[in-house]
């Protein structure tokens, strides 16, 4: 135990978290140059074009130490969003130490603050690292002052490296063995271990990543999830170097896998703790929850016949993802569906995204929503995240929503832009914090359906990019809510309605007619695209149509390459959802979850 | 509709003296190929004496181009002799069918019944006295003259080779010649002609009593010169509403002077006086088509021949059917053609037939859409079928897809 290391990374996003690994991995010589695909830990398409780690993963690292040892370097990758914050913590746990990495050019941001706050928690130790040293913008002197002021650590401590010409990486690499403790705990108590991530394998089912704390398992030992007291029986363990490598048992102190007949990771709670069933732990290791997810649309298939496909696809997809949930859903306007609850918006992206990719789906979302509470007048509480099931408002008592406190950070200049931002949000409660020269700490409580919607987009835009945003979930408050719908010619698009604040509902009627004006293409006969609250109409808009467009010549000769024309149109007009007697392209929908200035 | 329409027989000459910037149909300038073209014409019709038999025969013959005014008068006398001999017409209104004898003796002259049409296309600079005398004494019975413009700018724009003096006498000629079916085309919508220019235009074809008329709206095939120049020198296309104002003018002044508007490019006086060949390419009747580049349709399918002289030529010597590819229309893809052939003509779609032909109820599928269709006055329900109006004709492509 004494040569384990468990280490984590962590860094805002794009400061160079998995070129860093990787630089990692290569020095201790896991991979040779040939097989080396760039940022290994960032398994999927997605995560690599978008240069953010979804899920963690794990690899253990043999080193040679300066001192004539040889260390096994485990190291956990985290997740690098707001949305996934709680698995973030669930790595972290499992480790004894972090490089916290921060990008010289751009200094401490929202995240690097959030996650060092988290790593703090779990006592780790914390090795600052400024990376990207070759930028010409690096400011190493102005990072360290960050390092001291907004961070509260000792500016000695840090290692200078860019990741991306691999200097700096043995010294990190020392820094791990000398300065984060070995993990400590005994192999003779009774097994605890935690559970830090699950993926699915289509031959060997869930792949369990723990982090053993206390105790050993190995294959044959019955255990025991203890959040749910189900009980499998291992029947392999082993390390994750490139590829997964069995071995006899898994001791105190060290990082890998289990596998044991879990049919899918919906079954597996990030979080908790696995013992044995015969001596199973005292209690639990601390920390654990559910988390639930907060935002939530409807998915569904454009063509109606796709269904069964839709279907097949969320089960297959739900496999690797515990945190995602669907029901079955329906509505007048598109037909069969489902309705999902996600962590965020991001994790609502990615979902969509791997459902038109790896599933070759062509989808509609309808306008995500947060789940609000409603007081009826006969005292009972509802939940509603799908405006489909929007209370009668005679019935109504009080509605409420969901807070959530943000914490932003950026350069000063851009703080009258922001708080106007988060004042058009309905922020209140601001607190604001110079935590720097130039350099302001702002937080606010805002409703976490305006975050939901274009906040972060439009945070992003007025901060040039110099901003950084992090939010936790605070409380539900009163609000006054109305259900806005959109009509196209008079019929009710149910994809499209929303729960909106009272005050908010004019401008987001409007802004849905507007852009459902610009992608629904002009069609033989007008198009009146409404917003209305009941039977009041708040906002309009009108599509002209078209008067021309015959072709002059039809003779012989051209019909079949008429026909193919059209057909090919046809089939365009197949991938569009017909609402009455209008055709609308998929492209409509998500305009309407478009922030303003994209 | 299919089977008990009579065929039509359509010979493509693909011969021009000159190319014109517009035209994307198949045609070469190389005359001295026409005598090869002619003996190859009359093999391609033995080839489908034995198979190409539509259950009501034929009942027209259109020859187009290209340029089919570059035939000799003695030219054009065999592709017709020929045709007579090889193929059935029956005269629509006699209920004894003519058949043909089996023999073909040299010199041997059979002539048509007088209710075949028999459509030639003219250049204007093609026609002298003589010629047309002795057209019409070959059978021809309905020109189609290619006017396009009585102006001489747009003529030339348009890489004709006649005069609007020419256009006009050719008219003249015609008409004394003793032609009594005379078709004009005339092209609109060329960049930079004013409306008005383009209806001075119109007055001056009616005031020959044409009885039929094709206006169409010039439009740019890929691969034509035209094209070419049009991107190059950055000139444009009317736009939709200036389109559609040429399109709507048109339509009310040949109207108004007595015309049928029966399809979105095509007037007659009369409907015994539209053209009935073509008409056949709207109604998904069968039709035959010889030479280069022509196509033909029975039943269910379609086929098309080598768009090349020289390759047509070599395959018809060697005693096959130049056919360069052919296609099988499913139930879908004929009712898709349907609709859109349809919607291009005043008839519209006879809605039983529609039914009985493809099985769907257009009424109960479209139901809503048609609806919208007839509130925006775009459709019209009339005597059992859904008819375009004309803002309907307008955007009859569009329709198809409703």
């Amino acid at each position: 135990m004494e040569n384990i290391r468990n280490f984590s990374i962590i860094a805002h996003i794009d400061h160079g978290k998995s070129t860093l690994a990787d630089r990692l991995i290569q020095h201790t010589g896991v991979c040779n140059e040939r097989n080396f695909q760039d940022q290994l830990l960032d398994n999927m398409d997605i995560e690599r074009e978008r240069g953010i780690t979804i899920k963690s993963n794990a690899i253990s690292l043999p080193y040679l130490a300066r001192n004539g040892q040889s260390y096994i370097l485990n190291l956990i990758d985290t997740p690098g969003h707001v949305d996934f914050s709680y698995e973030v913590s669930r790595s972290l746990a499992s480790c004894e130490g972090v490089l916290l990495l921060i990008d010289a050019a751009q200094g401490v941001q929202a995240q690097t603050l959030a996650n060092l706050y988290l790593a703090m928690e779990h006592n780790l130790e914390i090795i600052p690292i400024i990376n990207k040293i070759d930028l010409p913008s690096a400011d190493v002197e102005r990072v360290l002052e960050e390092i001291d002021s907004e961070l509260g650590l000792d500016p000695d401590t840090h290692i200078k490296a860019s990741a991306k010409e691999g200097t700096g990486i043995e010294e990190i690499l020392e820094a791990v063995v000398e300065r984060i403790p070995p993990p400590t705990g005994s192999g003779d108590n009774p097994l605890a271990a935690l559970i830090f991530d699950a993926k699915y394998d289509p031959y060997r089912g869930t792949i369990i990543h723990c982090r053993v704390f206390e105790g050993g398992v190995k294959a044959g030992d019955i255990i025991r999830f203890m959040y749910n007291n189900s009980t499998y029986k291992v029947e392999e363990v082993g390390h994750f170097l490139l590829q997964r490598a069995k071995r006899e048992k898994l001791s105190a102190g060290e990082v890998g896998y289990i596998i044991a007949g879990v049919k899918t990771v919906s079954d597996v709670r990030t979080g908790d703790t696995i013992t044995h069933q015969e001596r199973p732990c005292p209690q639990p290791l601390p920390g654990f929850k559910e988390v639930k997810p907060v935002v939530f649309a409807s998915i569904y298939p454009i063509a109606s016949d796709d269904y069964q496909d839709l279907a097949d696809s969320l089960e297959k997809y739900k496999l690797n993802d515990a945190s995602f949930i669907y029901e079955k859903d329906s509505s007048a306007a598109l037909g069969q569906g489902f309705r999902c609850g996600f962590l965020g918006l991001l994790h609502l992206d990615i979902v969509q995204e791997r459902l038109e990719r790896e599933y070759d789906l062509s989808i509609i979302l309808s306008v995500p929503s947060v789940r609000y509470r409603f007081t009826l007048e006969d005292g009972r509480v509802l939940y509603v995240d799908n405006p489909t099931h929007y209370p009668d408002p005679a019935e109504i008592d009080k509605g409420e929503e969901p807070y959530i406190r943000a914490s932003m950070m950026m350069p000063e200049r851009y703080l009258g832009a922001v708080m106007k931002l988060c004042m058009e949000k309905r922020g209140v409660n601001s607190s604001m914090n110079y935590t720097g020269p130039g350099r302001v700490e702002l937080s606010y409580e805002m409703p976490l359906a305006e975050v939901i919607f274009d906040f972060y987009d439009r945070f992003k835009s007025v901060t040039q990019g110099y901003g950084s945003f992090d939010y936790n979930m605070i409380d539900y408050r009163e609000s006054s809510l109305v259900l806005m719908d959109i009509l196209v010619n008079g019929e009710k698009v149910d994809a499209l309605s929303q729960i909106v604040h009272r005050d908010r509902a004019r401008a987001r009627a409007l802004l849905a007619c507007d852009r459902l004006k610009d992608e629904i293409p002009r069609q033989m006969y007008k198009i009146a695209i409404q917003g209305a609250i009941g039977g009041e109409i708040i906002a309009r808009s009108t599509i002209s149509a078209f008067r021309k467009d015959v072709t002059a010549k039809c003779y012989g000769g051209d019909i079949t390459r008429k026909r193919k024309l059209l057909e090919k149109q046809k089939a365009g007009k197949k991938r569009m959802k017909m609402i009455g007697s209008v055709s609308i392209p998929q492209s409509a929908f998500l305009a309407v979850l478009k922030s303003d200035n994209d | 509709m299919i089977k008990n329409e009579q065929a039509g027989l359509y010979i493509h000459v693909p011969f021009c003296l000159s190319k014109c910037g517009y035209c994307s149909f198949y045609s070469v300038v190389s005359p001295d190929l026409i005598p090869d073209f002619v003996k190859a014409v009359v093999r391609e019709m033995a080839f489908y004496k034995p198979s190409f038999v539509p259950f009501k025969g034929f009942d027209t013959i259109y020859l187009g181009g290209g340029t089919p005014s570059l035939l000799s008068a003695k030219q054009l006398d065999d592709l017709l002799t020929a045709a007579r001999h090889y193929f059935r017409f029956d005269d629509p209104g006699s209920n004894h069918p003519l058949r043909h004898t089996g023999e073909y003796p040299e010199g041997h002259k059979c002539r048509y019944p007088e209710n075949i049409e028999i459509t030639m296309e003219v250049n204007p600079g093609d026609v002298s006295k003589n010629y047309l005398r002795d057209l019409k004494a070959a059978g021809v019975n309905r020109l189609n003259i290619g006017v396009q413009s009585f102006d001489d700018r747009i003529l030339k724009f348009l890489g004709r080779r006649h005069s609007a003096k020419e256009a006009l006498a050719a008219i003249d000629e015609a008409r004394n010649a003793g032609f009594q079916n005379i078709g004009l085309d005339l092209i609109y919508g060329v960049s930079g002609q004013d409306i008005r220019l383009w209806l001075k235009t119109l007055e001056q074809a009616l005031s020959f009593a044409p009885e039929h008329l094709s206006c169409y709206q010039l439009s740019l095939e890929e691969k034509t010169p035209l094209y070419k120049q049009y991107s190059k020198e950055s000139l444009q296309l009317p736009a939709e509403n200036e389109a559609l104002d040429f399109f709507m003018n048109t339509s009310k002044i040949l109207t108004d002077a007595g015309l049928i508007h029966y399809e979105v490019s095509n007037f007659a006086r009369s409907d015994s006086l539209k053209s009935r060949h073509n008409m056949k390419y709207w109604r998904h009747a069968p039709y035959l088509g010889l030479g280069p580049a022509a196509h033909s349709f029975l039943d269910s399918r379609r086929w098309w021949n080598k768009a090349d002289v020289k390759a047509y030529l070599n395959e018809v010597g060697g005693g096959k059917k130049p056919v360069d590819k052919s296609e099988s229309l499913s139930a879908e893809q004929l009712a898709l053609e349907a609709l859109f052939l349809s919607m291009r003509t005043n008839d519209g779609i006879h809605l039983q037939q529609y039914k009985n032909r493809f099985g769907a109820d257009l009424l109960v599928g479209k139901k809503q859409v048609i609806d919208e269709l007839m509130e925006n006055g775009l459709l019209e329900l009339k005597d059992g079928r859904l008819q375009p109006t004309l803002a309907g004709m307008a955007v009859a492509d569009s329709l198809a897809l409703m």
